[in-house]
């Protein structure tokens, strides 16, 4: 761990300050000058900053929402075209929410994707990797409610199928949907509770991102060549150097926001959200919002038993064997630094890790697109046997598991690697000759 | 008293201070789980939702071969009217293929075969099946189609093909009279 430096300010009432409650030392040693930093950190390490910075404004954004929306069936839908469209500044209050939330998960999903490729869960960060799961399964659950509350007709039914999930558990499970809906169906009472815990649960993100921050600073940033820092020629103050970098990734980053909220506000979101909910038809194909799609996929893709075959012998039913799929395809991440046991961290040094983390990112892809599709989509059909999307989405979730449990142990093994440079300043510091 | 002697023995020993503490804590744990409960309960549904009981209605005017769509405390209700071939189709089903076993008379009152009522939510995740209205598509076996995962039902609300586990349920009912259905 990092030397903790304290901040002796000039002025002397900020000393007085400073010597019973030492803020500033906190700021100087999280992010300030007084925080050494790995000096080869690359453009991928800017979005753990930027996801920080979108959960500031969807709570801000969200707050203000809060001011102007009413959670009651009667009125929900209404009341968020009443922000819209006659409350000051709420078409841009709204769109930025929402929009808010989808760049929230392209900052989070590009964070996860950057330390599966750099080995970021590796000793001794496996705590810090396992908060930033913890900060990702909050996500979902906060957005899944957010976007109900709209109360339009796929509010309604992401909600039903959603809390359906639940009826899966054997023994309790319908008496936990009935909990969670406080009714026979999703209703008012839903909403209302719904609307509470999307207030709540970003606080309670906000409190494990400070966790996240503090193991961080514990075991140090990681850095794109895997090795730990060694010396002082191996670091940079995070001020102004980091600090300068992330305030030039934010600002490409916020103009992709900012186009999106002002010119195509809804391009992410489903127009069927725009008809209000109706518990008696369910609209053609009900499809969460896109950082879903592959989970859905996963969820999806499970159509058999498990079982004896060719007997009646069922251990898991279908619906059962999805739900545990979907669960397990994120809980299996929190396992991680010891399936893939490989001395060396980063994916640059590893030729094969790398090859397989491509195919897997191929493979996201694919079950993102077979999540949007309808179930019954033919895409090819061979000799009268008809490959659907289901299949293809049994396909991408197998490769999805065998990549964890069985490629990456393998790997760990028998993989050759590239030779580690020795530290972080003899690989990037070049001498002049 | 034997027992202040144990006191005085190593610092292994059980004392009665040992005693006081586990039950203390126990006690105050017994406590606690039970503040919680009223926590848990409110989110099951309140006397209000519940008192929600019974809905009549009035099945004269479905012509054979239709059905309607009713609300029933939050869940649409289909009521069929079946044709002869659809019961036919429905009876004549072996048993024992089925995904969830239920042989049609026991999806149906005594002497109402015409008239199928069953909780129009998949059994799945709670998805309303296609199939009610004129020109939708009812699945390959004649009933009901889910669009949200492709369950396929029979004219019977039964489970033939796809993710659902269970038939269509079919809710309590009772013919008030020939042409009235009480819900509930």
């Amino acid at each position: 761990m990092a030397e903790w430096e304290a901040v002796k300010p000039q002025n002397k009432a900020l000393a007085w300050f400073e010597e019973r409650l030492p803020i500033l030392g906190l700021v100087n040693n999280v992010v300030g000058p007084g925080t050494p930093s790995p000096r080869n950190l690359n453009y991928w390490w800017n979005f753990g900053s930027l996801a920080g910075i979108m959960l500031m404004i969807q709570i801000i954004s969200g707050i203000v929402l809060a001011m102007h929306y009413t959670p009651d069936t009667a009125v929900a839908f209404d009341s968020v075209e009443r922000i819209v469209r006659d409350v000051n500044y709420g078409w841009l209050i709204r769109p930025m929410h929402a929009n808010g939330a989808s760049f929230f998960f392209i900052a989070v999903y590009i964070h996860i994707l950057r330390g599966l490729y750099y080995g970021s869960y590796k000793a001794p960060r496996e705590v810090l990797w396992m908060l930033g799961l913890v900060i990702f399964l909050l996500m979902m659950a906060t957005a899944f409610m957010g976007y109900v509350l709209p109360w339009g007709q796929m509010s309604f039914w992401g909600a039903t199928v959603i809390t359906n999930l639940f009826s899966a558990i054997p023994l309790i499970g319908e008496d936990i949907v009935t909990l969670l809906w406080g009714g026979f169906s999703v209703d008012n009472p839903t909403l209302k509770r719904f609307f509470s815990l999307h207030f709540l649960l970003p606080f309670v993100i906000l409190g494990v991102v400070i966790l996240h921050i503090w193991a961080k600073k514990v075991s140090d940033s990681g850095n794109p060549l895997g090795v730990e820092v060694k010396s002082g020629a191996d670091q940079i103050p995070f001020h102004p150097y980091y600090t300068v970098k992330d305030a030039f990734g934010l600002g490409v980053f916020l103009i992709i926001f900012a186009y999106f909220m002002f010119f195509t506000p809804d391009a992410l979101g489903h127009p069927d959200n725009y008809i209000p909910a109706n518990s008696l038809v369910t609209p053609d194909s009900i499809v969460p919002e896109w950082y879903f799609l592959p989970f859905y996929a996963i969820l999806r893709s499970i159509t058999f038993d498990l079982g004896i075959p060719f007997t009646d012998i069922t251990f898991v039913p279908a619906k059962l064997l999805g739900v545990i799929a979907m669960f397990a395809s994120i809980l299996l991440l929190f396992v991680l630094p010891w399936l893939d046991s490989s001395k060396v961290r980063s994916g640059a040094f590893r030729p094969a890790f790398r090859k397989f983390f491509w195919i897997l990112i191929v493979d996201l892809i694919v079950l993102t697109w077979v999540g949007g599709q309808k179930p019954s989509l033919v895409i090819a059909q061979v000799a009268g046997i008809e490959f659907t999307v289901v299949n293809l989405g049994l396909l991408g979730t197998i490769y999805y598991f065998s990549h964890f449990i069985i490629v990456l142990p393998i790997l760990s093994r028998f993989e050759k690697t590239l030779p580690v440079p020795e530290s972080i300043s003899s690989a990037v510091i070049k001498t002049a000759s | 008293m034997s027992s202040t002697k144990h006191a005085t023995e190593g610092d292994d020993a059980v004392t009665r201070r040992d005693m006081l503490n586990i039950t203390a804590t126990c006690m105050s744990g017994v406590g606690a789980a039970l503040a919680l409960w009223p926590f848990v309960h409110q989110m099951n549904p309140a006397e209000d939702t519940l008192a929600l009981a019974t809905v009549e209605v009035d099945i004269s005017s479905i012509a054979e071969g239709e059905a309607i769509v009713v609300k029933w405390r939050g869940n649409p209700v289909f009521i069929r009217h079946r044709t002869a071939a659809e019961i036919e189709e429905a009876q004549d089903v072996v048993v024992d293929t089925l995904i969830d076993r239920q042989a049609d008379n026991e999806r149906v009152l005594a002497g109402h075969d015409k008239w199928l009522v069953v909780i129009g939510s998949c059994t799945h995740l709670g998805c309303v099946p296609l199939g009610s209205k004129s020109g939708d598509d009812k699945g390959e076996y004649g009933g009901w189609y889910c669009p949200c995962h492709g369950s396929h039902y029979d004219t019977s609300g039964r489970i033939r093909k796809g993710p659902a586990p269970r038939n269509l349920d079919v809710p309590e009912y009772t013919f008030v009279t020939d042409t009235l259905i009480k819900l509930g």
